[in-house]
């Protein structure tokens, strides 16, 4: 479904950002993308949904290769690709459920099936109480629901998300993490580059380590030697907010 | 239309913005479209002169009648003549003392030449024809002189040169500025919506989805600011007339050449902005 081989990235002030990476992701597969600033993680997302084409090598994704991807290849690529930032890129003039029409309707989706499918998001985000709320009036937390929402509207194979929780606080990021892990059990990969080695320790999800461009740990090859966490990640709303895991 | 649509949500979120860009075109193309109108004008005046070139032969005074007009029959059938007239000598004189006026007492009868004048047609007045035609005529006996003044002739050729030359000169530059203005409008509403154009293009909205309310915002502002135009133009022409000159406008293809023409400059302008942007981002 996604292959890279022997993708590199150089870039022309910078100089080399990615060499010698090969990986695959399999349908559904829960990724978590780690390693240092500077080290490659939001290069190769950024390869992933072809904002940027490798300088060397190979990105296969969903039938679509780096090689001769045309303008339309790419569009009809991203309509199929959910995508999360770090700083949520919701439009601040608009309501939570004007954020994720405009996605459908920039994307050509017939206009009967847009009301429904921007309730049904935001419901699964959780969020159907804060529809008509404009992102100043959310939480971090909520408004990266919003923007999960956004991106999952047009039904991903995957998700994509650079530092989602980069900006939130533990509570939030918990909530969101845990979003994430429900759209990845319904049948989504999910992409996830992350800091946030708490995170990535508490679950059992195949990491990716870079370092300096280059992949310098993969679990799914070598036997994780991550600990495993068994019970499933709960949000508790608890007033206090100090609960640890 | 959608994309029409989008076109109009940008204006109304920029109303100020937008307004300035239609009548920045609307000025640029108020000075092309002034300089049109001095330029069809001086083109009315020139043709209207030039109806006036003419050959004029003037007889001896023992010139017999039959073979002066022989000598017409022949001439007007030149290929370039259109017509000829004879002026006998009281008719000169009549003639010279109305536009003298004044002066009217100084001509005696008898003083001035009977002569013959020859009209060509449109078309056959450049220097030369104008020197070949009076180098026949010179051929006949009776024939004292030949005058078509072939100065003023040539002056008159240059001068019409020049205009159109400037014309086109200063046409091209108008509508330079006037695309530049336009795309430095289109830029800052494309400016203006670079988040949704980012956003858009993430979640795979195609190139074109993207780029048409822009082109149809540059065709918009450039067709408003063509009629605005138009307006400055025809109120600009209505006071010239009442105060100074007789002065013609635009004819009604001259008026749908000027619109379309805004609007092109709209879509070039928009085009070369928008493209230059997605590039970019
Ligand atoms: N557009 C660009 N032009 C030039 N160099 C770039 C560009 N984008 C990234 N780089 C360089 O590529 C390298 C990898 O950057 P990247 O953003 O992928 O790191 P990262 O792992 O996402 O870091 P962080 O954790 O801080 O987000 C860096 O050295 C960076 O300077
Ligand atoms: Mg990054």
């Amino acid at each position: 479904m996604i292959r890279l081989t022997e993708v590199a990235k150089e870039y022309p002030r910078s100089g080399i950002a990615l060499a010698h990476i090969s990986f695959q992701v399999k349908k559904g597969e829960f990724v978590f993308l780690t390693g240092p600033s500077g080290s490659g993680k939001t290069t190769i997302l950024k390869l992933l949904y072809m904002d940027d084409r490798p300088s060397q090598g190979e990105v296969w994704i969903n039938g679509v290769s780096s090689k001769n991807a045309s303008g339309r290849d790419i569009s009809r690529l991203r309509r199929r690709i959910g995508i999360v930032f770090q700083d949520f890129r919701l439009l601040e003039d608009r309501s939570a459920e004007a954020n994720i029409r405009f996605t459908l309707e920039v994307t050509g989706a017939p206009k009967a099936t847009i009301r429904s499918k921007v309730a049904r998001v935001l419901t699964q985000v959780g969020l159907a109480s804060k529809a008509t709320s404009f992102p100043r009036e959310l939480s971090g937390g909520e408004q990266q629901r919003v923007a999960i929402a956004r991106a999952l509207v047009n039904d991903p194979f995957v998700l994509i998300a650079d530092e989602p929780t980069g900006n939130l606080d533990e509570r939030a990021t918990r909530s969101v993490f845990q979003l994430l892990r429900d759209i990845n059990a319904s049948g989504t990969a999910v992409i996830m580059a992350t800091h946030d080695l708490d995170l990535v320790r508490r679950s059992n999800y195949r990491t990716i380590e870079l370092n300096h461009g280059r992949i310098v740990f993969d679990s799914s090859e070598s036997p994780a030697p991550a600990r495993r966490f068994d019970e499933p990640l709960e949000i508790h709303d608890t007033p206090t907010g100090t609960e640890s895991i | 239309m959608r994309s029409a649509r989008e076109a109009l949500t940008a204006s109304r979120r920029a109303p100020l913005l937008s307004a300035l860009g239609v009548v920045t075109i609307a000025f640029s193309l108020f000075a092309f479209g002034l300089f049109g109108l001095v330029a069809i004008n001086i083109r009315k005046a020139l043709d209207e002169v030039e109806e006036r070139v003419e050959v004029r032969a003037f007889l001896s005074d023992s010139t017999d009648i039959e073979s002066v007009a022989a000598a017409m029959k022949d001439i007007g059938e030149f290929p370039e003549v259109n017509r000829v007239d004879y002026v006998s000598k009281d008719q000169a004189l009549e003639r010279a003392r109305r536009e003298m006026g004044e002066f009217a007492d100084v001509f005696e009868a008898g003083v001035l030449p009977a002569s013959i004048e020859v009209h060509l047609r449109p078309g056959q007045r450049s220097p030369a024809v104008v020197k070949a035609v009076a180098d026949k005529i010179k051929t006949y006996h009776f024939v004292d002189d030949v005058r078509y003044g072939e100065e003023w002739v040539e002056k008159l050729y240059r001068l019409r040169n020049i205009a159109t030359v400037a014309g086109i000169a200063l046409g091209v530059a108008f509508a330079t500025v006037a695309v530049i203005i336009i795309g430095a409008t289109i830029r800052m509403t494309v400016l203006a919506r670079a988040k949704e154009i980012t956003i858009m293009r993430l979640v795979g909205a195609t190139d074109m989805f993207i780029r048409l309310p822009f082109l149809i915002d540059g065709l918009v502002k450039g067709v408003l600011g063509g009629l605005l135009a138009l307006l400055f133009v025809w109120i600009a022409n209505r006071v010239v007339n009442e105060y100074f000159i007789q002065t013609i406008f635009f004819n009604r293809e001259l008026v749908f050449v000027g619109v379309v023409g805004g609007a092109l400059m709209g879509v070039l302008g928009s085009l070369v902005s928008v493209g230059r942007h997605l590039r970019r981002v």
